[in-house]
């Protein structure tokens, strides 16, 4: 099993999350993907990416460093993404009633483990 | 955003805002333009379908020598603009789209929001006959009409 695979494994069996996945931070495309059916997982990678280098612009022009860790909460769930070296950008869907704690924990230490 | 086609510009005009796009051009495999974003000369609309629709005919062949299904999109990735170039199914005929895209936007979004684009517009064409191809007597005239029609002079 590949880096990517293992670390995407760790954060899927995190109870609640939904898929996971490692995508491009720069291009918005999928680079390895776990989820589960009825997800559409160009859509989460291209949107996902998209707000991660929206809120690392209005960060940096607020004076503050790029943020290592996002939590979009909406009424059905919540994105998570962290982003990574080498313009990689790890990724999961969560269900409302998911672990966030646990989930945020894997996937710090995945995408430390993928720089 | 100019359409030759009233049906075209809704989905087009979504498309425009998603992606945020810098320029687009819809065309058939042809040439002919079917509607245009961005471009303020006619001359450059007429390069880039002409180039446009070479390249589509290219990679398709090139496709076909391989035995592989035609090519999805062609993406040219540059530093400042990229370039995408995608051929796609429509009621009214084989369309192409060539989009041009800044770092304000990314690959993803522009390649997301084009597929959901062509999905509008396969449910919004009229299901009429697609017209008859051009021949080369009228081509010139109809290149010439729909390019005032898109220009507006």
């Amino acid at each position: 099993m590949t880096t990517a695979a293992a670390a995407l494994e760790r954060v899927t069996q995190v109870p609640g999350v939904r898929g996971s996945l490692l995508i491009s931070g720069t291009d918005g495309l999928v680079v390895a993907e776990r989820l589960m059916d009825g997800i559409d997982g160009r859509a989460v990678a291209a949107l996902a990416a998209s707000l991660v280098q929206r809120l690392g612009r209005a960060t940096t022009g607020a004076g503050m460093r790029a943020p290592t860790f996002v939590h979009l909460r909406g009424d059905s769930g919540s994105v998570l993404a962290a982003p990574g070296g080498d313009d990689l950008v790890l990724v999961a869907v969560v269900e409302p009633n998911g672990n966030l704690g646990l989930a945020r924990i894997e996937m710090l230490d995945a995408v430390g483990r993928l720089s | 955003m100019r359409a030759l086609e009233p049906w075209v510009a809704a989905p087009l005009e979504t498309f425009i805002a998603e992606s945020s796009a810098r320029l687009i051009l819809l065309m058939t495999t042809s040439g002919q333009v079917i509607a245009q974003h961005g471009f303020s000369r006619s001359l450059e609309v007429m390069t880039a379908a002409a180039l446009g629709a070479a390249i589509v005919a290219s990679t398709e062949e090139i496709a076909r020598l391989t035995g592989t299904s035609r090519f999805g999109a062609v993406i040219h990735g540059g530093n400042r603009q990229s370039c995408m170039l995608a051929a796609f199914g429509t009621p009214r005929g084989r369309w192409i789209g060539l989009v041009v895209f800044g770092t304000e936007t990314s690959v993803g979004i522009v390649q997301l929001f084009f597929d959901r684009m062509v999905e509008e517009l396969v449910s919004a064409a009229p299901r009429e006959q697609p017209p008859p191809p051009l021949l080369a007597e009228n081509f010139e005239n109809e290149l010439n009409t729909s390019l005032k029609e898109l220009f507006g002079r």
